[in-house]
């Protein structure tokens, strides 16, 4: 690296890019410093779809309005109210403004897709998905001068008391340490490293799937943390849902989802039911699912469905395991088939009258006297063929993280470092400690890879 | 004759993750389609590849391109099997190795049909006769050129009825027709979806200059046929024998529809040089290639002839630029002209599929 530099954006995602755009604009001189190849350049928003947003009356793709109070209170429930409200209300407020700035940055909506009509108020899709807006936030900077390093890894940053002296990265197999004015660190949670998730989940981590990139690893992370950055978020807590267990170790995205699992029975590898199947609409539940496979023996779950329930869900990138008994189910699945035969037949037997069952609401059709119970299409299960899918934890990302402030700076020993900041993922638990609302990753990505943009530049600027 | 197997099942592979994803439903016709079966009959595979026009969208949008082990690739699968199918259903049958080898054969034919059409303006020079009459009869240009225009229609009437069988087409109306031509004057599929055009010339930016340059080359190449049929009904109609002056009707729709067609051919062909090979058919492209020059040529060497008027070159350019036309016409259902009529009946039946499912 020769040419000199104001800012340097580590991590190729669409936090860094918004951050990197936002500098570039700015007049800084920028240098993204991705990890992956081009290829795989994004990160994790190469996998993502869409982006929540607040609006007041119809917006882009959004029809009605969307609230600051019910985005604020979807939060809370997802969280628990574990969350920072003066940074969530931040991120929330803030979406309104991104959406038409990221229309003028090359990004492109379209009307929801189908199989998501419910999100059509609060969530605006990418045309294309994650990577068409990666690609087009790429092409936006370049056209700004910001220069782009693939395979660019940073290995260490040096904090001299409270500001980033120099940072090393390697590239083409040599070791470079450069000292930009500003920093972002925009380079993701840390599952792809499975032994730190080991570290903090137990072995049962080594189970996981991770469903976005391999390139997420903590390194950039952990070394901040180490010199004692302010860390934020419990080590256990990630996005996690449940997927199909045939799903490749790593980057299998979104086509790994089921969506089958309302109108099934879950079992884990005793036969045994553990949670209620029904609680809600599958894009309110689809979160909760990756932690309640965690905690079954071997990490893993059985979901059990019969011929009538297999059109109503998005079909599957792999198909289902099929069988003409249960019995059969149950030897192709690795299940004990005595015991999926009591819980089956414990299951229907509970079952009432299902003639208001309707797939897309709650439609109470529920079990009585059973638990756990299903509280929503509750329907026996008694048509051949049976299918089948295993469900494994998909980790999407961890919510350890750099502890920010709402101008997206991090602190050392309750002092602001004047010239780091984070966004996206990485800083993401200063939102989420618990939990996920769908689109709401790129909400925080956009809003606070813009802002650090923003101050990166005005430090670079003023230095 | 039967499809490769291969070619549809590895299409099938990447529809069927297609299905679970679902990103791209924006970009074009496809998708919808695609997205509107759970399972794949070969013959929806063939609809599928036919209704898709390379735009390439989906290919750069995708998160499951090489090296991802998923490596999909769409726009070259649907491109394998689209081409299989024009060759499957080519009739006679053993023409349909001219596909293979498009190129090669149109260089054959050029050089045949020049050489014949030259000698025959040598030595059949009829006495009398004006313009292009004074080196070939009219009706001996008929007596050519009549059978070599509706002989490769007839057959490609016989191509498309068995497509349209294969796939499984039910009953259309004129409104869907009326839907698919509306879909190609526009050349709706490759606007985007958003407007911003495809991805062809430089990766992954969006541009519309394919989408403009097919439109030069479409609409070119319907006016020169205009100009055509407009001089046929003068002359037997009217009476009003050629040469044509400027400012007739003939002249009026050809020489901007000659303008239009070698203009386009030569910014398809440039375009063509650009974009990446390996999102197409790539055993095709040079027959592709030599289509497209063929066309511009047929175009370019019109203008020629009406430039050169009165000068001795027009004998040579007469031959040329008949020879030109006869190679198109009679490779017409075995070279990529073909695709014209198979994307026409796709998105018919795509209209009609639109219209009784409401998706």
């Amino acid at each position: 690296m020769t040419e000199p530099i104001d800012i340097a954006v580590i991590g190729g995602g669409n936090a860094a890019l918004c951050a990197a755009i936002t500098a570039a604009e700015a007049g800084a001189r920028v240098l993204i410093l991705e990890t992956a190849p081009k290829p795989y350049r994004g990160g994790n928003s190469r996998h993502t779809r869409n982006f929540r947003c607040m609006h007041h009356g119809p917006l882009g793709p959004l029809v009605d309005s969307y609230t600051e109070e019910e985005y604020l209170a979807d939060l809370m429930k997802v969280t628990d109210g574990k969350t920072d409200e003066g940074l969530a209300r931040l991120a929330i407020r803030s979406s309104e403004e991104c959406l038409p700035w990221m229309e003028a940055h090359g990004v492109r909506f379209q009307p929801s897709l189908s199989g998501t009509l419910s999100l059509a108020r609060t969530n605006a899709f990418f045309l294309g998905g994650g990577k068409s807006l990666v690609n087009a936030y790429y092409r936006t900077a370049e056209a700004l001068g910001v220069r782009v390093l693939y395979e660019a890894a940073v290995s260490h940053l040096e904090l001299e008391d409270d500001r980033i002296a120099c940072l090393d990265y390697t590239h083409d197999g040599q070791t470079h340490r450069i000292s930009p004015k500003s920093v972002v660190v925009a380079s993701g949670g840390f599952q792809a490293d499975t032994d730190w998730l080991a570290r903090a989940w137990g072995p049962a981590a080594k189970n996981f799937l991770i469903r976005g990139t391999p390139y997420n690893r903590g390194v950039v992370l952990a070394d901040l943390l180490d010199q004692g950055v302010a860390q934020v978020g419990d080590p256990t807590q990630c996005h996690a849902v449940a997927i199909d267990g045939r799903a490749p170790k790593f980057d299998g995205g979104i086509v790994t989802r089921l969506d089958c699992v309302p109108f099934s029975i879950v079992v884990n590898k005793n036969a045994q039911r553990f949670y209620d199947e029904g609680e809600d609409v599958w894009p309110k539940r689809y979160a909760i699912w990756g932690r309640l496979v965690a905690a079954q023996p071997d990490q893993v779950g059985y979901v059990i469905i019969d011929a009538k329930s297999l059109k109503l869900f998005m079909p599957s990138v792999f198909p289902p395991i099929e069988a003409d008994t249960l019995e059969d189910l149950a030897d192709k699945m690795g299940l004990p088939p005595d015991e999926l035969r009591r819980t089956v037949d414990e299951f229907n037997n509970a079952c009432g009258d299902t003639s208001a069952f309707h797939p897309t609401e709650l439609d109470g059709v529920a079990t009585k006297g059973l638990n756990p119970p299903k509280t929503n299409w509750a329907r026996p299960i008694t048509d051949p063929p049976f299918y089948g899918y295993s469900l494994r934890t998909g980790v999407t990302f961890t919510y350890l993280g750099l502890k920010v402030d709402e101008r997206a700076q991090c602190s050392v020993g309750n002092r602001p470092v004047s010239n780091l900041w984070a966004a996206g993922e990485t800083m993401a638990g200063s939102i989420l400690g618990q939990g996920y609302l769908a689109g709401f990753g790129m909400t925080i990505g956009t809003v606070f890879g813009r802002i650090a943009g923003k101050e990166a530049a005005a430090h670079a600027n003023a230095t | 004759m039967q499809m490769q197997p291969d070619l549809i099942q590895e299409a099938r592979r990447q529809a069927e993750i297609c299905n679970a994803c679902r990103y791209c439903e924006g970009y074009c016709s496809v998708f919808p389609a695609l997205h509107r079966e759970r399972a794949f009959a070969d013959g929806d595979i063939t609809h599928l590849a036919n209704l898709c026009h390379n735009c390439r969208g989906c290919y750069y949008a995708c998160q499951y391109t090489a090296p991802h082990e998923f490596d999909l690739n769409l726009p070259k699968a649907l491109a394998e099997v689209r081409q299989d199918s024009w060759k499957a259903h080519a009739w006679p049958r053993p023409f349909a190795e001219l596909f293979e080898r498009s190129g090669v054969a149109m260089a054959a034919f050029l050089t045949l049909s020049f050489a014949l059409l030259f000698a025959l303006a040598q030595w059949m020079r009829p006495e009398g006769g004006e313009g292009f009459y004074a080196f070939m009869s009219h009706s001996l240009m008929v007596a050519i050129f009549a059978p070599a225009f509706l002989l490769p229609l007839l057959t490609l009437v016989v191509s498309l009825r068995g497509y349209w069988q294969s796939t499984g087409a039910q009953a259309v109306r004129l409104s869907d027709l009326g839907d698919a031509l509306r879909s190609a004057g526009r050349m709706r599929n490759l606007e985007g979806g958003h407007g911003d055009g495809c991805n062809f010339e430089d990766e992954d930016r969006f541009s519309h200059a394919r989408r403009h340059a097919h439109q030069a080359v479409l609409y070119g190449f319907l006016l020169c046929f205009a100009s055509t049929s407009s001089a046929t009904v003068m002359h037997y109609v009217f009476g009003l024998e050629a040469p044509y002056g400027f400012f007739s009707l003939p002249k009026l729709l050809g020489v901007p529809g000659g303008l239009l067609l070698t203009l386009g051919c030569g910014l398809l062909a440039w375009l063509k040089t650009r974009a990446d090979r390996d999102l197409g058919a790539p055993r095709y492209w040079g027959g592709e290639m030599a289509f497209v020059l063929l066309l511009g040529a047929v175009g370019a060497t019109g203008l020629a002839l009406y430039a050169a008027t009165g000068t001795a070159a027009v004998p040579a350019l007469l031959a040329l630029h008949l020879g030109l036309v006869l190679t198109f016409f009679l490779l017409t259902p075995y070279s990529k002209m073909a695709h014209g009529f198979y994307r026409l009946a796709a998105l018919t039946i795509e209209a009609a599929k639109v219209r009784k499912t409401g998706a």
